[in-house]
């Protein structure tokens, strides 16, 4: 493959174009020249399709002193890159629509769940366009099955895939509206300007866009070549712009699934049974709590007991007092214990041979507990079924998969169901799938009545997906001051790529035994990049046990497996008698990557003298074309993890983070530091606080107070985060869609750290493990059924580093 | 039905529902008011915090039979009413430092600020960084920093 990453080179002038999302020049295409449709419609209607992108050979990595690895598979050709090439023959179906009162409407085909793809694409119409930012109104599509693999929202990519399409459109309905201005004016077009959404002409006549509305559409389809305008002369993108749906969101009036109002579609709620994916052998009370205040229906569905009402607090009660004699599910007795054991055993074999005299070993394994992804907006969908269609409303980022599964679990064609995309109260993985709309047909159909269908937060916890347990084990060979080998076999609960790649021919693919095994791996070796030069490097994926609902947070694998090595190259530098920061600077393959760590080290004073009990880490990663560097502070002592806050768990405190993140082009760099923000207070959960506890066959953690994501009291009193400037000769054009989240800080203090913290790291997260308080029993909630045991396993604070 | 009746936003309202069913509920499902949005039912996540008589709650912990007919509720659609503008300082300073992401935890976060800033003020003080540590909502976009920022320039701007 002679794909090279544009992101992992050096920014140089050559070649390239600004039209290109990836940025490489080398196509046959003029970089700003593409080809638009213009739609017969009533008012101005216009189409784009993608511009093909041509990435040059890589060059070679010249590096002196340290032992070259060669690229890694995601170095050549990424996820975020395979979805693009993915959606590149249907996408010329994305149209704007310019409205006679001079608003231009767009459909994304994408879903926003908090990451601002509809601030960041309506500020690409704005520039291409000329419009104020307020006049461009974008809207969520509902599934459109003719886009394929154009619709899904995932791997980082929505902006990267939609960023020239939007412009092509954009640019396409300014040349028709000068063009319809130029015939009203009687003036050459190369005469006309266009600024704020008005057409000027030099004798300063002033056309407003909506007058020109009706005047630039067309009665057929044709082809049109456009130009865009020169990314020079930008002025909303790449500035940092408020969320255009900020005062929806602030004054309540911001709609979610549940807030709207559908005819006839109650409350529902499920009763689930008490271990993971158990099922329904029969219910002994169904007549009764049918007859309970505000039900109107009981019925047994695949997950469990639906129950059907005018409120949702009265469905709790009905679903609390429902009796239900439950089968076993798909993880029976299981514990953490037996599914670290069935790592174990499957972990794939290091091959480094028997070492050299001199030459010496880490050698590590790391474990990351299940960790939740559950949004703060638990799973939900309102379903419409009828007899020969239905209709969904949910928040899925795969809407395809989901019209399509919903069509064969009813018995519909797909055409008969309609799956509007609402707005997301977060997803971080979640809605990759989509569990409730489907179950919410589901129930629509045995009821033949609308359904607003909730999940109650227990259930969120205890039957949603989560991150999937998993070990890394490593080896790492150095001698006089290099490393020779960089050995990583990560072993995972399997992740369910059941969502594809937005259709649901490759969701069923994720799902055949065979392909199985070959999809991970692929989604493994797509997304993983050792970005150092660490002499010769294998990174392994196995994956077992099917029997947890998985998905992925905030990204698959990386959170992990570049955890675990950022924590190896500590004990490597450790080791090695190195800095941490220079070690990395010294070894890391990408300019970009060594230019965001060396602005964090200078941002962030690396090394600078601190007290005893609190410490710097610093880590950096590279994936999807952006670098990000962390530089944290953590403060361990005692009068600060002995706080108190009432009914919290504190703990060591994150006291001062500083990011600095290159993408490229942010689109709006805004909306790009609050992912970042984002991405930071994840990390902090999943590395000091935040972890499921697996016992008997299901998870302990029932709500927000036994599962610890990280509150004010855990937040970083001091947060920079900078992101970087655009090189004036980047040809990289990426923005601010779901950003890799960075990493968790390495607590490793570099001064004065107390005893039982020095020279170690944690090998598992959350590194504390906190448990439900034994004093406190855990809350009421659905998938409570059999006596919660208490006795959860003691905390592991700082726990040593393996040795060699 | 038993009737309940209490003032919801400036204005006296009736419910026709079981008394043991949560305000919540009764807000979301039986009145339409679904600013304050459910994300545990248990009063830990907080996004359903609105006011009662001013001071924090969560109405996804109270009975609707425990509000008394003269008991005023605030949900975030009456917040900006109790400063007669088109929004309350609090709001204003959240757009200004852009705080919110999904949105689905901002306006309890909102109604905390807002508390938490008076409950300062009763005690004769402006609020503190510990005041900031101990707001229990939850945002699972983390947008944590940026509501610290937005409190403290919210609460400047409330006279």
């Amino acid at each position: 493959m002679a794909r090279r990453h544009p992101a992992r080179d050096d920014h140089d002038a050559s070649g390239g174009g600004e039209g290109s999302p990836g940025g490489a020049g080398g196509s046959g295409i003029g970089r700003r020249r593409f080809l638009g449709y213009v739609l017969a419609a009533p008012t101005l209607t216009v189409a784009a399709e993608f511009g093909v992108e041509a990435l040059a050979p890589r060059e070679a990595v010249a590096a002196s002193a340290l032992i070259p690895s060669l690229p890694g598979p995601a170095e050549l050709l990424d996820l975020n890159e395979l979805l693009t090439l993915a959606a590149l023959p249907t996408s010329n179906l994305i149209t704007i629509r310019m409205d006679t009162d001079g608003t231009a409407h767009f459909a994304l085909p994408r879903a926003e769940v908090g990451q601002g793809v509809t601030t960041s694409s309506a500020m690409i119409v704005a520039e291409e366009l000329d419009l104020p930012l307020e006049k461009v109104k974008v809207t969520l599509a509902d599934a459109r099955p003719e886009l394929l693999f154009n619709q899904l929202t995932g791997g980082s990519n929505t902006t990267y895939s939609t960023y020239t399409p939007i412009r092509v459109a954009a640019a396409l309905a300014r040349a028709r509206l000068l063009h319809a201005a130029s015939l009203v004016l009687g003036a050459a077009v190369e005469t006309l300007t266009t600024k704020a959404g008005a057409v000027l002409s030099p004798a300063g006549a002033l056309l407003g866009y909506g007058d020109l509305a009706v005047k630039a559409a067309a009665v057929a389809d044709a082809a049109v070549e456009v130009t865009l305008k020169d990314a020079g002369g930008f002025r909303v993108i790449g500035t940092a712009r408020n969320r255009v749906d900020a005062l929806e969101a602030v004054t309540g009036r911001k709609k979610f699934a549940m807030d709207l109002q559908v005819p006839d579609a109650l409350p529902t709620m499920v009763c689930r049974p008490p271990t993971i994916n158990g099922t329904v052998r029969s219910v002994a009370n169904l007549a009764e709590v049918r007859a309970m205040p505000g039900i109107t229906d009981v019925v047994t569905v695949s997950t469990g007991v639906a129950v059907r009402g005018r409120t949702f607090g009265q469905c709790v009660d009905a679903v609390r007092a429902l009796r239900v004699d439950w089968g076993p599910g798909t993880a029976e007795g299981a514990s953490d214990a037996t599914v670290l054991e069935k790592l174990r055993r499957a972990e794939l074999p290091l091959v480094v041979p028997p070492l050299p005299l001199l030459t010496k070993a880490v050698d590590a394994r790391f474990t990351f507990h299940f960790a939740s992804n559950a949004a703060l907006e638990t799973n939900c969908a309102i379903a419409d079924v009828r007899k020969d269609s239905a209709e969904i409303w949910a928040s899925v980022k795969a809407p395809i998969v989901a019209q399509e599964k919903i069509a064969l679990k009813l018995g519909l064609p797909p055409t008969a169901v309609r799956v509007h995309v609402t707005e997301g109260g977060g997803s971080f993985g979640r809605k990759l799938f989509s569990d409730a709309a489907q179950e919410a047909a589901e129930i629509s159909k045995a009821l033949g009545k609308p359904v607003k269908l909730m999940w109650h937060r227990t259930d969120d916890f205890r039957q949603g997906r989560t991150h999937p347990m998993s070990t890394s084990r490593v080896r790492a060979t150095y001698s006089l001051g290099e490393v020779l080998t960089y050995e990583q076999r990560h072993t995972s609960v399997a992740t369910d790529f059941g969502h594809g790649i937005g259709e649901v021919l490759t969701a069923e693919a994720a799902r055949l035994p065979v392909a199985d095994a070959t999809f991970s791996e692929t989604m493994f070796q797509l997304t993983q990049i050792s970005p150092y030069h660490l002499g010769v490097t294998t990174q392994l994926l196995a994956e077992t046990d099917k029997g947890f609902n998985t998905g992925s947070m905030r990204n698959i694998y990386s959170p992990n497996v570049r955890c675990a090595q950022e924590l190896v190259m500590d004990e490597l530098a450790r080791r090695m008698g190195q800095d941490r920061y220079e070690m990395r600077r010294r070894l890391l393959k990408d300019a970009r990557a060594r230019a965001v760590l060396d602005k964090v080290a200078q941002a962030g004073r690396w090394g600078r003298s601190m007290p005893a009990g609190t410490g710097q880490g610093i880590a950096v990663h590279t994936e999807y074309h952006s670098a990000v560097a962390i530089l944290a502070e953590i403060d361990c002592r005692p009068e600060t993890t002995g706080r108190k806050v009432p009914n919290a768990y504190t703990g060591p405190r994150v006291t001062k983070v500083v990011c600095a993140v290159d993408v490229g082009l942010a689109v709006n760099p805004r909306g790009l530091e609050a992912q970042m923000m984002g991405g930071i207070a994840d990390g902090i959960a999943v590395t000091l606080t935040s972890g499921l506890h697996l016992s008997d066959g299901h998870f302990l953690e029932g709500s927000w107070d036994q599962y610890f994501y990280t509150r004010q009291w855990n937040t970083p009193p001091e947060l920079e985060i900078i992101v970087m400037p655009r090189p004036a000769t980047s040809r990289a054009a990426r923005a601010s869609s779901r950003s890799p989240a960075p990493w968790p800080p390495s607590p490793a203090p570099t001064a004065g750290p107390p005893a039982r913290c020095r020279r170690s790291s944690p090998s598992t997260t959350p590194s504390r493990s906190p448990s439900p308080p034994a004093d406190r029993p855990a809350r009421p909630g659905l998938a409570h059924r059999r006596p919660r045991p208490h006795h959860l396993r003691p905390g592991a604070p700082c726990r040593s580093t393996p040795s060699s | 039905m038993p009737q309940h009746t209490f003032i919801l936003n400036g204005k006296a309202v009736t419910a026709d529902v079981e008394g043991d069913v949560r305000l919540l509920w009764v807000l979301r499902d039986v009145l339409g008011v679904t600013g304050p949005k459910y994300g545990c039912g248990v009063g830990v996540c907080r996004a359903c915090t609105s006011h009662l008589n001013g001071k924090a709650f969560t109405p996804c912990a109270v009975r609707v039979d425990d509000v008394a007919p003269t008991d005023e509720v605030t949900t975030i659609e009456g917040l900006p009413d109790t400063v007669g503008a088109e929004l309350h300082p609090m709001q204003e300073a959240w757009l200004d430092l852009d705080v919110a992401q999904c949105g689905f935890c901002q306006p309890g976060q909102i109604m905390a600020a807002v508390a938490t800033v008076r409950k300062a003020r009763e005690a004769g003080r402006e609020v503190t960084e510990a005041d900031l540590d101990t707001i229990r909502n939850i945002c699972r976009c983390g947008t944590y920093h940026r509501i610290r920022q937005a409190v403290l320039e919210g609460a400047r701007r409330m006279a």
